[in-house]
This record gives structure tokens, C-alpha cells and sequence, in this order.
């Protein structure tokens, strides 16, 4: 995305005239001058099609600050697609995503993808691999030694950084991957899919440490998971979408105490979460 | 008898490697003794050998061996020079590299001996225009590496940095070049063996006092035969030391590759 995109995009967003197509300006000015208090992350009229297919159509959406969301829904609606549009990796046809009205470019955001493989860089060692993303930040080298120290603290793992990737185990390389995302203290952080790929052990693992960071640094999270537990235990809302052109079908909070753990998913208020969740999803893939 | 035989196998591992070249020695020199070849026309391994120690050692075959490593090197050096950015140039911008790729085909198609005129007329009879047509072959086969390289890099690591808020140049510098080593170290390898091909070509035909190229044709002349066999030994000696350096640049350097 170039520069001039996200110039553009904050112009529509102060002229919400320009964002959409609608005849009807003051359902837009409406739409951009009231968003709920403590809302992070603000999406407008956000429109994206793959050909003849409609993915999303003046999809609108806000996202609490310092939550983690979970995003759930049925094959093929996009969830991926959602987070890499606000993470601003995907371009989209229309619409305003904005991080407390600034740009995804203006943000500083953590990205965790599924495919750990291929996101880390091989030819740097993991400890590198981690401190890469400090680069952007204009820090001194003491200020990112002092980061990465903190990192690691609080991550308080127990793998031999000075390897390169290829070296150490799926699980560990996922992790180092998550360090990465958060070594920047990011003000967004994305995760899509990032246990899948894993063991259940590894996975079992890797939530825990993650919760526990998170819980930590409060950092406004956007969770994809195909895995409905995995979705509701580390969520404190979950995003339900339905079929493609993609909405949002509910919204679930989910309050229960951190840090949550295997008790946690045998409490009322989880199976309540969850089963709910999945009435929703299991009516929305039904649908023709 | 063959339990036995069986049994030491395992044990003569180290054999297997050369046991073709072996192979062919023994049939070389098989060939040379009951005389199915003029002895003229095939000496044997032994006196070739000699012919090749003595002018390594005595001889001017040193002197021409290093005569060709230089200008090897140099043509290599300019290729590279020049085509890895360019390479790198062209593959960032699949536009870019559309409006040049039937150029870099076409000229890659067409066998750089026959420029050889062309470079005479432009650079003279002198080492330049040696170096110049050898660096010409060996920039194509690195240029579209390069770029290939670049243009098929996996986009999720790009992606990964554009996220962190790189800059698309840093994205280039820090990520996309890097991902592309492994097909520039193809380019690179198969570089600097087609340089070696036409430094020895253009030793043989334009002009040369010295050289590999040069001797051997000399002593083809004036049918010296095992210094002729010496001589194209030591030129795919050159060949392999060079493919194997390569190698072990590529392994030092583009350590993920392939992981």
C-alpha cells in the first residue's frame, strides 16, 4: 500500500461522503461521528471483492481497545482476509479502517501468521529474528537491548535464540515468531491461525505463555481460530461472521477471569459461550 | 568368496566416489596397451600424467592454467558486477523485466562464441575483448537467475516486514534479496562455468600468447599429444574446482537453503 492509499483514506475519512457509494450522506455522517467509547479500531463501509465473488460490502465494524476479539465463522468468509485488510497487508476496494484514526501505517502492529515457515527470516538467527522488527522503532541499541530483555523475561522460555530457525522445533519457532509480533509493544496484534499448524502439547503451551503476555500488556488482539475453544478460552469477545458477503452475526462476551486455563473450559459461563457461539455458526453454515 | 567380498564392502566406502574415474583409467590405459587407438593419437595415462606434472612443475602449464583462472575471474567478476543488481533491478518489476525478458532469452539463446566478431571489432585482439565476451555469456545466466530469484520470492516474508513498517526498499534490501540467494547462487555457479567455456574458446581463437585454450590447440598442431591431454585435464580441473568452490560458498553463505 502506498502512501498516497492511506492519505486518501484519511481524507474520505473526514469527508465520509466520498467513502461509500450511497446517495444517503447522512447515514455516513452518522456512522463517522459516533463510535462507542474505548473503540480501537474503526471500520467503515469496507468493501472487497475476488472477482465476481463479493467478499465483504460496506462491512462495518468496531473494536474494543486493550481485548482480545476472536473471529469465527464458517469456511471461505474471509476471516483471514478481514485481519490482513485492517493489518493492512491486503488492499480493499472501498472503505476507511482506522487505528484511533490513524492508518495502519501510522500504527505499530504485530502480525503472528499460521505459516511460521515461511514468515521468519531463515538466514537470521532467532534472537535476530526477533530483534529485526526494533529497526523501525528509532531506538537506541540500548533502548532494544533493554526491549528485547524485557521480551524474553517475560516470555521466560528456554530455547537457545542464537539458532536459526530452521533449527529449532515448529512450536519454538512459532513462539519466536510471537516474539517477534510483540517486541515492538505493538498497539495492534494480529494472530491468524497461529496454532494450527502445531501440536496439541506445543499448543497447550504456546496459549498459555501467550495469555499470560497479553494479559500482561493489554495489547488490543484480533484472534483467528478455527478452533472453537481455543477461540472462546482466549477471547474476552467472540466476533461471530456469517457466510460470504461476509457480516457479522453476533458478538459474545466473555468475562470469565485470567489467567484462564483447562478449569476455565468447564465452567458454566464457557459452555454458555460456547454453545451459543456454535448455534450461531452451525445456523450460519447451514444457510443456503 | 563373495561373503567375503560382501563383508569388506562397507569398508572400502571411500572407494565408490572414484571408482568411475578409476574405471576409466583402467579402460584408457587397456586401450593404450593392446593398441586399439594410434598410440600417436592416444598416449598413455602414465605419459599424460607426466606431461602434466612436468608442466606444472617445469613447464608453462602453470603459467597458462593461471592465465585462464585470471581471465575466468575477471569476466566473472564484471558479470557479476553488473548483472546481480540488474538482476535484482529487473526482478523487482515484473513490468520492467516483461519489456527486457525476450531480449535476455534471446541473446542467452545465442552461443556467445558467435559474438566473438562483434567484441574483436569493438575491444580489439587484446585480453579485452576475451574478458569482455566471457563476462557477456556469464552476465545473462546470472541476470535471469537474479531476477528470477527476486520475482519468485515467497511473498509472506515481505508481507511479514511490510507489517513491521518497512519501506518497500527495505523490503528489497532486507528481505526479497535475500530470499533470491539461493537462485543467484545457481546463476552464479553456472556463471562462471560458461565464462570458463569461452575464455578457453577465445584463448583458442582470438589472438592468444597464453592460456589453456591456447596450448591446447598448440599442442594439437604439432601433435603433442600428452601435453594436449595435460592441458584439457587441467582445464576440467579448473572447472570442477571452480563448480566445487561454488558449492561451498553457496553451503556458507545460503545456509537455509532448501530448509
Amino acid at each position: 500500500m502506498s502512501p498516497d492509499d492511506s492519505a486518501l483514506r484519511l481524507v474520505s475519512a473526514g469527508n465520509p461522503a466520498e467513502a461509500g457509494d450511497h446517495a444517503d450522506t447522512g447515514d455516513h455522517a452518522e456512522r463517522f461521528r459516533w463510535f462507542a467509547p474505548g473503540t480501537h479500531i474503526t471500520i467503515r463501509g469496507l468493501t472487497k471483492t475476488f472477482g465476481d465473488t463479493v467478499l465483504y460490502e460496506d462491512f462495518d465494524l468496531d473494536l474494543p481497545r486493550g481485548k482480545v476479539v476472536s473471529i469465527f465463522g464458517p469456511n471461505g468468509c474471509g476471516k483471514s482476509t478481514l485481519i490482513n485488510m485492517i493489518s493492512g497487508i491486503m488492499d480493499y476496494d472501498a472503505g476507511t479502517i482506522l487505528f484511533d484514526g490513524k492508518t495502519a501505517r501510522e500504527t505499530k502492529i504485530g502480525y503472528v501468521f499460521q505459516n511460521y515457515r515461511e514468515a521468519g527470516f531463515p538466514w537470521l538467527r532467532a534472537i535476530d529474528n526477533i530483534r529485526y522488527p526494533l529497526k523501525f522503532l528509532r531506538l537506541t541499541k540500548a533502548e532494544q537491548d533493554a526491549r528485547i530483555e524485557k521480551l524474553l523475561a517475560s516470555f521466560n522460555v528456554s530455547i537457545d535464540l542464537n539458532r536459526y530457525p530452521y533449527e529449532l522445533s515448529g512450536g519454538q519457532q512459532q513462539l519466536v515468531s510471537i516474539m517477534r509480533a510483540l517486541v515492538i509493544d505493538p498497539e495492534v496484534l494480529f494472530l491468524d491461525e497461529p496454532f494450527s499448524a502445531l501440536d496439541y502439547e506445543m499448543t497447550l503451551f504456546l496459549r498459555d505463555k501467550l495469555q499470560a503476555v497479553l494479559t500482561e500488556m493489554q495489547v488490543t488482539s484480533l484472534l483467528v481460530s478455527h478452533d472453537l475453544d481455543e477461540a472462546v478460552e482466549l477471547a474476552d469477545e467472540v466476533l461471530l461472521l456469517t457466510r460470504k458477503p461476509t457480516s457479522v452475526a453476533a458478538r459474545i462476551p466473555f468475562d470469565a477471569p485470567r489467567p484462564r486455563n483447562a478449569e476455565t473450559t468447564v465452567t458454566p459461563e464457557f459452555i454458555d459461550v460456547k454453545t451459543r457461539s456454535l448455534e450461531i455458526f452451525q445456523r450460519e453454515v447451514r444457510k443456503p | 568368496m563373495i561373503q567375503k567380498l560382501r563383508d569388506r564392502l562397507p569398508a572400502m566406502g571411500w572407494l565408490q566416489p572414484v571408482l568411475g574415474a578409476l574405471a576409466l583409467v583402467a579402460v584408457w590405459a587397456f586401450v593404450n596397451l593392446v593398441e586399439m587407438v594410434d598410440p600417436v593419437l592416444l598416449p598413455s595415462p602414465k605419459q599424460s600424467w607426466a606431461a602434466f606434472v612436468e608442466g606444472m612443475t617445469e613447464g608453462t602449464l602453470g603459467h597458462d592454467f593461471l592465465r585462464t583462472i585470471i581471465r575466468t575471474m575477471s569476466a566473472f567478476a564484471v558479470a557479476t558486477v553488473i548483472a546481480v543488481p540488474m538482476g535484482v533491478a529487473l526482478g523487482s518489476s515484473s513490468r520492467l523485466y516483461r519489456s527486457v525478458e525476450f531480449l535476455i532469452d534471446f541473446f542467452r539463446s545465442t552461443p556467445a562464441s558467435a559474438m566473438f566478431p562483434l567484441f574483436l571489432v569493438f575491444f580489439g585482439i587484446g585480453e579485452e575483448a576475451k574478458i569482455a565476451v566471457a563476462a557477456f555469456g556469464a552476465a545473462l545466466i546470472i541476470l535471469f537467475n537474479t531476477a528470477y530469484g527476486v520475482m519468485n520470492a515467497r511473498q509472506l516474508r515481505q508481507l511479514a516486514a511490510q507489517v513491521m513498517g518497512a519501506s518497500r526498499a527495505r523490503i528489497l534490501w532486507d528481505v526479497t534479496v535475500w530470499e533470491s540467494l539461493p537462485q543467484t547462487f545457481i546463476g552464479l555457479r553456472s556463471g562462471v562455468s560458461m565464462a570458463l567455456v569461452i575464455v578457453i574458446v577465445a584463448e583458442m581463437f582470438i589472438g592468444s600468447t597464453d592460456g589453456l585454450g591456447k596450448r591446447i590447440i598448440d599442442a594439437q598442431m604439432i601433435f603433442n599429444m600428452p601435453d594436449m591431454y595435460a592441458s584439457i585435464f587441467a582445464a576440467g580441473a579448473l572447472g570442477y574446482l571452480m563448480n566445487l568452490l561454488f558449492t561451498l560458498l553457496e553451503t556458507r553463505f545460503v545456509h537455509w537453503g532448501g530448509k
